[in-house]
């Protein structure tokens, strides 16, 4: 085992799985440290559960390896892979209650039946669930079932634990809650997280690494900072929080046009005149006097978003989305004001001039109203 | 309001149970307790002992073709509950479709194929093989259980296996099941509603047929369904038949009841009682 990879206990090495002609994952690869808690987010189809799967080992890649600990588990069936997962809707077991359901895999692994019922125990204490041993699972609550799945899975001491979307079926405040919890769980327990979501909000808030996805490609690997702050292409500025993109030209180091005007900025590296994105945040824009502003134009929309106002502002045609706490009437005509740190350049990729411009609804919006656009769970199916 | 309109709609239900399920089920307990001329008495159950081995018959040889049922429709409706939707739809249909031919009809069909002269002993005659003597074995008899009422333990073993989330199953293997354990923990104890009504809609025909006892059985294999018929259709004693009846219904409650209790064990109810 080579010293770089020591560390890595998943590695997936060009991996790619296709069903007939749908490419589900496209040449993917993707190391996850011990002890990090890994998010892989997406939108439905980018291939999260896909990936996720084939850690699990419910999946053959087409082609690829994926290795555990430096080791080659292509041979290894999923009942013997040192991981668990926790399933979207739990996937609990009905025909057994809260204790035998925790102590279903101990059992399996024929744990002698004290060790059995102390760890069992143990784990009830961990997720707060002491006292419900006897309760049929049916007769919980979705949060409470939530936590028999966690302790089902954590109870067998798994290097990795993989967990598939399971906040989605859980209202708001729960959710957040649980957030926290899995957060501290993970420290507790001391073992990788490979968690799956299409919350963007929920990745920022518990990853140590977001792994960004879209069309089985992975479009960005980072911290929940970097990936917010320094986002690689117009898909990761649209996907992660909201982001007004730009097509601009960077004249040299420092010095980008965008919308006729010319502008400072701190990114550097880029060709002279090279056409690029430019990402700012609706936040990091400030609504000033239009004879203050860098650029100007009319507010076409003012929604009340509680901590701060969501305004709409028309600039030669392209929709601005700017997040303030100061009101502004629609038809009013403003200027934008942006601090040459607010400004982010990115590469030109396959995604410019398709996000980014507030006139539309998001691309999920659209895809909702397809008939021919499947959800991931349909895909996954396909790959069965 | 909505109690009454759920009795409304009971009624009619409970009218057709109290004439046809109520009522009869008291003329067969008069006829049993009662001789030819109506009056009360003893002697038709007194009389039972003598059938004892034609119940025992009975017994015997529809728990045999329920095992068989089941060891038969058990693989196959786990199998096929794991392959394409399409392919589940045509083969359901072709479980079906026997049934929608008369049982009488499909009785004579095996009749034919199992006779002296039938089918069979004409193509082993055609390769030169020795011929063989079927209708009227034992083994004829439960051939023709076996094969008119295997839908009915399919089907319902099916639909469980059909609906059971395979997300239940990656769940098991996850926790480090192979393929045996994944049945044993799960999918057995999961399908088991669906067994016992298997179980039950197969047994209880069986052990009360006549007919393809009589068919299948030429004549010398006397099941109690067979010695119901006899007194009822040829010697005429009413009473008589109604006392093996009443025997037969408690024989397949108690059967039923055992059942039951069976799969409450296994956390999930049957059907009936």
């Amino acid at each position: 085992m080579d010293g770089i990879n020591s560390s890595n206990v998943v590695e997936l090495r060009n991996i790619t799985v296709q069903f007939e002609n749908d490419v589900i994952l496209d040449n993917l690869s993707l190391s996850i440290r011990d002890k990090e808690f890994v998010t892989l987010l997406g939108p439905s189809g980018c291939g999260k559960t896909t990936t996720l799967r084939l850690i699990a080992g419910f999946l053959e890649p087409n082609s690829g390896e994926i290795l555990f600990d430096g080791v080659d588990v292509k041979n290894v069936p999923a009942h013997k892979r040192p991981v668990n997962t926790i399933f979207q809707r739990y996937a609990l077991f009905p025909n057994y209650n809260v204790y035998d359901n925790i102590a279903f895999g101990l059992k399996v692994a024929k744990v002698p039946k004290d060790d059995i019922a102390r760890r069992v125990d143990e784990m009830l204490e961990l997720v707060n669930l002491k006292g419900f041993e006897k309760r049929p699972v049916q007769k919980l609550s979705g949060g409470q079932q939530q936590r028999v799945a966690i302790a089902r899975a954590a109870i067998n001491n798994p290097k990795v634990l993989l967990l598939d979307e399971p906040l989605a079926a859980l209202d708001l405040k729960l959710r957040k809650d649980m957030q926290s919890e899995l957060k501290a769980m993970q420290r507790r327990l001391g073992i990788t997280f490979v968690f799956v979501t299409h919350d963007q909000e929920e990745a920022l808030s518990m990853s140590d690494t977001i792994v960004v996805m879209d069309n089985g490609k992975i479009q960005q690997i980072g911290s929940p900072t970097d990936i917010y702050n320094e986002p690689k292409n117009a898909f990761v500025a649209d996907f992660i929080g909201e982001s007004n993109i730009i097509d601009g030209v960077m004249l040299k180091d420092r010095l980008v046009r965008f919308h006729n005007r010319t502008l400072e900025c701190v990114d550097s590296g880029f060709a002279p005149n090279e056409p690029v994105d430019v990402v700012i945040r609706p936040e990091d824009v400030d609504i000033v006097h239009p004879d203050k502003g860098l650029v100007c134009g009319t507010v076409t929309s003012v929604t009340f978003k509680g901590v701060h106002y969501e305004i709409i502002i028309d600039v030669d045609g392209f929709k601005w989305m700017v997040q303030t706490t100061d009101e502004s009437k629609v038809n009013d005509y403003v200027g934008l004001s942006i601090e040459p740190d607010a400004i982010h350049i990115m590469k030109r990729s396959e995604y410019s001039g398709t996000m980014g411009d507030y006139s539309y609804f998001s691309d999920e919006m659209e895809e909702i109203s397809n008939p021919d656009f499947g959800s991931e769970e349909t895909e996954d199916e396909k790959v069965d | 309001m909505k109690k009454s309109t759920n009795a409304l709609l009971n009624a009619p239900y409970a009218v057709w149970a109290a004439i046809f399920v109520v009522v009869p089920l008291f003329i067969v307990l008069i006829y049993a307790f009662t001789d030819g001329e109506g009056n009360f008495s003893f002697a038709n159950i007194l009389a039972l002992k003598d059938y004892w081995y034609n119940f025992l018959l009975s017994l015997l040889y529809s728990l045999i073709a329920t095992v068989i049922t089941l060891l038969i429709a058990y693989p196959f409706a786990y199998a096929l509950s794991k392959t394409a939707e399409k392919t589940q739809r045509i083969q359901m249909m072709l479980v079906m479709l026997p049934m929608w031919m008369n049982l009488l009809i499909r009785t004579y069909s095996w009749m034919n194929i199992l006779d002296k002269n039938g089918v069979i002993n004409q193509i082993l005659t055609a390769m030169h093989l020795p011929t063989g003597e079927f209708l009227g074995t034992p083994g004829a008899v439960i051939f023709g259980m076996v094969y008119n009422y295997l839908p009915y333990m399919i089907l319902p073993i099916y639909t469980v296996m059909a609906k059971m989330d395979p997300a239940l199953i990656e769940a098991a293997r996850d926790l480090g099941c192979n393929g045996f354990n994944v049945w044993r923990r799960l999918v057995l104890p999961l399908s088991m509603p669906g067994v016992i009504s298997g179980i039950t809609m197969v047994f209880v025909p069986s052990v009360s047929t006549f007919y393809i006892s009589q068919k299948l059985g030429n004549g010398k294999i006397m099941l109690i369904g067979d010695t119901i018929e006899r007194q009822m259709q040829m010697l005429n004693n009413y009473n008589l038949g109604a006392a093996l009846s009443l025997v037969l219904m408690i024989l397949i409650l108690v059967s039923m009841f055992i059942m039951n209790r069976f799969a409450d064990k296994n956390g999930e109810g049957g059907m009936i009682v």
